[in-house]
C-alpha cells in the first residue's frame, strides 16, 4: 500500500502541486498560455533587433549623398527586408504575445480554446523567420521589391523572392490559426456573468482584430500565390503580354494591406486603454462609443484599400470614393482619442514609465493619424505619394503607435508576468530616449518628402542632405536606445524588486484583482464569479 | 500671468501660421508651385495642415492641462464619471463636418486634374530599367525622339570626386537630354513603361503618374513660368530606381520653336545610311559612348562587373566568343536576371556597343559587327 501510495505522483498527476515542465523540452512542447506568450514576446523582440539592425544599415548609408557603404541592389533588400521583419516578425507577433498571456485571464478562462494548435502557431515563427534572414544568402541576395512586392519587379526577381513568399504563407497560417483560437476563446470561455460588453477593453481591440486577420490574411496568400505562378508556371496575372494587369496584384495586396495596418493598430489600441484608466485612477470614459468606433474602423478598414493607389491610373470616380472613405475612417479615430483624453480629465493622474509611453502614443499616433488625414485627399497626395512624407506618416503610427503601446503594455504587466518590478528609473530613461530620438528620426522626414525626396532610394540630390543627416542620427540614437530596454527587462527577470500583489493602483481588471503576483503557471481553473 | 503668456503664445502661433508660405525656401515645405493647378494644391495642402494643427493643439490643449491640474501629486481626486452621450454625438458630428469642408475643394481640384483633354501638346514618357524614353507625338516638335538618361557622372556617385559631387547642386537631377515644351500650353504626358513599374513625378509641375508596362495612362500640366524643373522616378523598379530622374525645361514659345528645328536638323544629319561601311574605329568610338550610356551602371567602366551580382564582360566567355551568340543576348536579355533586352537601342548603336566590349579592356577578337548584322538577327 504504501508503494502504491508514494507513486500518486505518477504520470497522471497534472494536478496544481505538479512538476511544473523544464527545461527545452517546456518550450517546445508547451500548451500553456503564459508561456506561448513568452515565446511570442522574446521572439518578437528579437525580430525588432533584426529589423532595427537593418534600419542601421539604411540610415547609414542616407547619413551622406554618395553611395558609401552598400550596393543598391543590398540596399534594396535591407529596405524590403526592414519592412517585412518590422510588420510580420516584430510588431504583429508582440501583441499575439499580449493576447496569450492576457486573454484567459482578463476573462476569467484557465486558457485558450485550442491550445496545442496554440502551440503550433508559435512554432510556425522561427522557420519564417529563419526563412526571411536565409533569403539574404541565396544567389542574388535579397529581394529588392519594397515590403508591399509589387509586380513585375516581384516576378522578375531572384530565388530569394520565393523564400519570401514562402515565409509569408507560414506566417499567414500562423496568423489565421492564432485568431481561431483567440475568437472561440473569447467568445465561448468567458467567466459567468462577464457579458462582452463587461470585457476589458483589450479583449475586444483583440476579437475585433482575430476576425480582420482571418478575413485578409488568405487574400495575401492569394497574392503572393499568383506572384509564384507568374514566376514559376507559366501564369500572367501581372503582365499584360500575357492579358493581365500589375495593377491588380496592387488591387490585391492593398486589400489584405490596409486592414493589416489596423490589425497593427487595433491591439495598440487596446493595451492603451487599459493602461490610461489605471494610471488616471478612472474608468474608461465611453466603453460602449470606444467599442462601436473600434467595430467602425474595422469595417471601414475593408473599403479604402486603393488610397494606396491614388497614382496607378484609377478613374477619377474611383479615385473621389476612396478619398470619402478614408477620410471618413477619421471619425472613429478622433473618437477613440477623444475619450482616451477625456479618460485623463479630471483623473488622479500618475507618470510612471507605462503611462508615460500610453501618453507619447496618445500624442504622436494623432499626429500620425493627421499626417494620414492630409495623405488621404488625393490632390496632396499626388505630390506626397511615395516620397519621404508616407514614410514619416507610417513610421508615426507604426513606431511612437504600435510600438509605444507595446513598450507600455510590458512595463504595465511585467510585473504580473514575472513577480518582479522593473527599475523606475531606468524605464523612465527609456521612454525619454525613445522619445527624443524617435521624433529627430521622423520629424523631418515630413520634410524631406514634402520637398520631394522620393522613397526607396539609396543615394539623393543634396537639397536633401541636411534632414537626412538628422535623421540619421536620430536613427543610431533611437536604437541604441532599445538596448537599454532589453537591459531593463532581464534585469528586471533576473535580480528586479519583489513586486507588490498590485503595483498599480488603478488597475481593475480580473488579473490584477483576482490572480496572485505573479500570475501562476495554471490560474482560472475555477472561472471566478462576476457580477 | 496666464493671460500674458497666453498671448504671446497665440501671437507665435498666428505668426507661424502666416510664415508657412516663406517656408518654401527652408526646404520645409511643398516646391514653389509652377502652375495654376500646382497652387491650388499648395493651398489646399496648407489649409489642411492649418485644420489639423489646430485641432492637435486643441485636444493636446486638454490633455496637457490634465497633466498639470489633474495629477495625484498635486492632490486632485479622480472623478468618476465615465460616459456621455451628448458629446459622443458632438465629437462625431463635429469632425464628419470639417471633413466635408475638406473634401469640396479637394474634389474641384481633383477633377480638374484628371481633364486632360484638349491639351496643346502631346508627349508619350516611357520608363525603363534605368531611364526614361520621351517621344513627341503631337503638336509641334510632333516626331521628336530620345532617351533620357542621367548624366552625373559615375565617380561623383560612388565617391571617387566628392568634391565635384559637393559643387554639383543638379546632383543627381540632371540627364543628358531634357524634355522640352513650350509656357502657357497645356501639355498632356501619355506615361507607360517598358519593363516595371516606374512612375514620372516633377514636383514643381505637380504630376505624379504611375508609369505600368503595357498600359497606357495620362497626366497633364500647363507651366506659367519658363524654367528648369527636375524630378524624379517615384516607383521602385530595380537598383537605379534613386538614379532615373527627370528633367523638363520650360521655353518662351520662340525659343522652343528654334529648338524644335535644330532637334529635326539633328535626327536628319543623323539618319545614318543603313548601308554605310563602318570601321572598327568608327564603331568602338560609338560604342563607348552607348557603353557608358547603357551598360557601366551594371557592368562597370573597368568591365569588371559586380562579382556576384553582375559578370564581368572582361574576359567574359560570351563577349570572346561567336558574335552570334553575344549579339542574341543583347537583343533578348536573360530572363530571371537584371540583363533586360536592348533592342530598343538602335542597330548602330548596338553594333557599337558589341563592337566596343569585344575588343576592349582584355578582349581582342578584332571583330567589328556591322549594323547590318544587329538588322538582320531582329527577325
Amino acid at each position: 500500500m504504501e508503494a502504491a501510495h508514494a507513486h500518486t505522483h505518477g504520470h497522471d498527476d497534472h494536478g496544481s502541486h505538479a512538476h511544473k515542465p523544464y527545461g527545452m523540452m517546456r518550450w517546445i512542447k508547451s500548451t500553456n498560455h503564459k508561456d506561448i506568450g513568452t515565446m511570442y514576446l522574446w521572439f518578437s523582440f528579437a525580430m525588432f533587433l533584426v529589423g532595427g539592425t537593418m534600419a542601421m544599415i539604411i540610415r547609414a548609408e542616407l547619413f551622406q549623398p554618395g553611395l558609401q557603404i552598400v550596393r543598391p541592389e543590398f540596399f534594396n533588400s535591407m529596405i524590403t527586408y526592414h519592412g517585412l521583419i518590422m510588420v510580420f516578425g516584430a510588431i504583429m507577433p508582440a501583441f499575439v504575445g499580449f493576447a496569450n498571456w492576457l486573454i484567459p485571464m482578463q476573462i476569467g478562462a484557465p486558457d485558450m480554446a485550442f491550445p496545442r494548435m496554440n502551440n503550433l502557431s508559435f512554432w510556425l515563427l522561427p522557420p519564417a523567420a529563419l526563412l526571411l534572414i536565409g533569403a539574404q544568402f541565396v544567389p542574388g541576395g535579397g529581394a529588392g521589391v519594397g515590403w508591399t512586392l509589387y509586380a513585375p519587379l516581384s516576378t522578375q526577381a531572384g530565388p530569394a523572392m520565393d523564400l519570401t513568399i514562402f515565409a509569408i504563407h507560414i506566417l499567414g497560417m500562423s496568423s489565421i490559426m492564432g485568431s481561431i483560437n483567440i475568437i472561440t476563446t473569447i467568445l465561448n470561455m468567458r467567466a459567468p456573468g462577464m457579458t462582452l460588453m463587461k470585457m476589458p477593453m483589450f479583449c475586444w481591440t483583440w476579437l475585433i482584430t482575430a476576425y480582420l486577420l482571418v478575413a485578409v490574411m488568405p487574400v495575401l496568400a492569394g497574392a503572393v500565390t499568383m506572384t509564384l505562378t507568374d514566376r514559376h508556371f507559366g501564369t500572367h496575372f501581372f503582365n499584360a503580354a500575357g492579358g493581365g494587369d500589375p495593377v491588380l496584384y496592387q488591387h490585391i495586396f492593398w486589400f489584405f494591406g490596409h486592414p493589416e495596418v489596423y490589425i497593427i493598430a487595433i491591439p495598440a489600441f487596446g493595451v492603451v486603454s487599459q493602461v490610461i484608466p489605471a494610471f488616471s485612477r478612472k474608468p474608461l470614459f465611453g466603453y460602449a462609443s470606444m467599442v462601436y468606433a473600434t467595430a467602425s474602423i474595422a469595417i471601414l478598414s475593408f473599403m479604402v484599400w486603393a488610397h494606396h493607389m491614388y497614382t496607378a491610373g484609377m478613374p477619377v470616380e474611383a479615385q473621389l470614393y476612396f478619398m470619402y472613405a478614408t477620410v471618413l475612417i477619421a471619425v472613429p479615430t478622433g473618437v477613440k482619442v477623444f475619450n482616451w483624453v477625456a479618460t485623463m480629465w479630471k483623473g488622479s493622474l500618475t507618470f510612471e514609465t507605462p503611462m508615460l509611453f500610453a501618453m507619447g502614443f496618445l500624442f504622436l499616433f494623432t499626429l500620425g493619424g493627421f499626417t494620414g488625414l492630409v495623405l488621404a485627399i488625393v490632390p496632396v497626395d499626388i505630390q506626397l505619394h511615395d516620397t519621404y512624407y508616407v514614410v514619416a506618416h507610417f513610421h508615426y503610427v507604426m513606431v511612437a503607435g504600435a510600438l509605444f503601446s507595446a513598450f507600455a503594455g510590458i512595463y504595465f504587466w511585467l510585473p504580473k508576468w514575472t513577480g518582479r518590478m522593473y527599475n523606475e528609473t531606468l524605464g523612465k530613461w527609456h521612454f525619454w530616449l525613445t522619445l527624443i530620438f524617435f521624433n529627430l528620426t521622423f520629424f523631418v522626414q515630413h520634410f524631406l518628402g514634402l520637398a520631394g525626396m522620393p522613397r526607396r532610394i539609396p543615394d539623393y540630390a543634396l537639397q536633401f542632405a541636411e534632414f537626412n543627416m538628422i535623421s540619421s542620427i536620430g536613427a543610431f540614437g533611437f536604437g541604441l536606445s532599445q538596448l537599454l530596454f532589453l537591459y531593463i527587462v532581464i534585469k528586471t527577470i533576473t535580480s528586479g524588486e519583489k513586486a507588490e500583489a498590485l503595483p498599480w493602483e488603478g488597475a481593475n481588471s480580473l488579473e490584477w484583482t483576482h490572480l496572485p503576483t505573479p500570475a501562476p503557471y495554471h490560474s482560472f481553473a475555477t472561472p471566478p464569479e462576476i457580477k | 500671468m496666464g493671460n500674458k503668456w497666453f498671448k504671446k503664445w497665440a501671437a507665435a502661433g498666428a505668426l507661424f501660421f502666416w510664415s508657412v508660405a516663406a517656408w518654401a525656401e527652408y526646404k520645409l515645405n511643398l516646391q514653389l508651385p509652377m502652375t495654376h493647378l500646382g497652387e491650388q494644391i499648395y493651398d489646399l495642402h496648407t489649409i489642411i495642415t492649418v485644420i489639423c494643427f489646430v485641432i492637435f493643439i486643441g485636444v493636446f490643449g486638454f490633455m496637457f492641462y490634465a497633466v498639470f491640474k489633474h495629477r495625484k501629486s498635486v492632490g486632485h481626486k479622480a472623478s468618476q464619471f465615465h460616459e456621455n452621450t451628448a458629446v459622443e454625438v458632438a465629437w462625431t458630428l463635429i469632425p464628419a463636418v470639417i471633413l466635408i469642408a475638406m473634401a469640396v475643394p479637394a474634389t474641384s481640384t481633383l477633377l480638374t486634374m484628371r481633364d486632360t483633354s484638349e491639351p496643346d501638346m502631346t508627349i508619350k514618357a516611357t520608363g525603363y530599367q534605368w531611364k526614361w524614353g520621351y517621344d513627341y507625338l503631337k503638336g509641334e516638335g510632333e516626331g521628336i525622339s530620345f532617351y533620357s538618361t542621367l548624366s552625373t557622372p559615375r565617380e561623383q556617385i560612388d565617391g571617387r570626386d566628392v568634391a565635384g559631387r559637393n559643387a554639383n547642386p543638379h546632383y543627381l537631377l540632371e540627364t543628358d537630354n531634357h524634355v522640352v515644351v513650350p509656357v502657357g500650353k497645356k501639355i498632356r504626358v501619355l506615361v507607360t513603361a517598358a519593363d516595371v513599374l516606374h512612375a514620372w513625378y516633377v514636383p514643381q509641375l505637380s504630376v505624379k503618374q504611375d508609369a505600368v508596362p503595357g498600359f497606357i495612362r495620362d497626366t497633364w500640366f500647363k507651366a506659367e513660368k519658363a524654367g528648369v524643373y527636375r524630378g524624379q522616378c517615384a516607383e521602385l523598379c530595380g537598383k537605379d530606381h534613386g538614379f532615373m530622374p527627370i528633367v523638363v525645361e520650360v521655353m518662351e514659345p520662340a525659343q522652343y520653336t528654334a529648338w524644335v528645328g535644330a532637334q529635326q536638323k539633328m535626327v536628319a544629319a543623323a539618319k545614318v545610311d543603313p548601308n554605310k561601311t563602318w570601321t572598327l574605329d568608327d564603331l568602338k568610338a560609338q560604342g563607348e559612348k552607348v557603353y557608358a550610356q547603357n551598360c557601366v551602371a551594371c557592368h562597370q567602366a573597368t568591365g569588371m562587373g559586380v562579382p556576384g551580382a553582375f559578370p564581368a564582360l572582361n574576359g567574359s566567355k560570351v563577349v570572346n566568343g561567336p558574335k552570334a551568340d553575344q549579339i542574341k543576348l543583347v537583343l533578348t536579355g536573360k530572363q530571371g536576371t537584371a540583363m533586360n533586352s536592348f533592342k530598343h537601342l538602335s542597330d548602330v548603336d548596338l553594333a557599337a556597343v558589341i563592337t566596343y566590349t569585344r575588343n576592349h579592356w582584355n578582349n581582342k577578337t578584332g571583330e567589328a559587327i556591322a549594323p547590318a548584322e544587329i538588322k538582320a538577327a531582329r527577325n
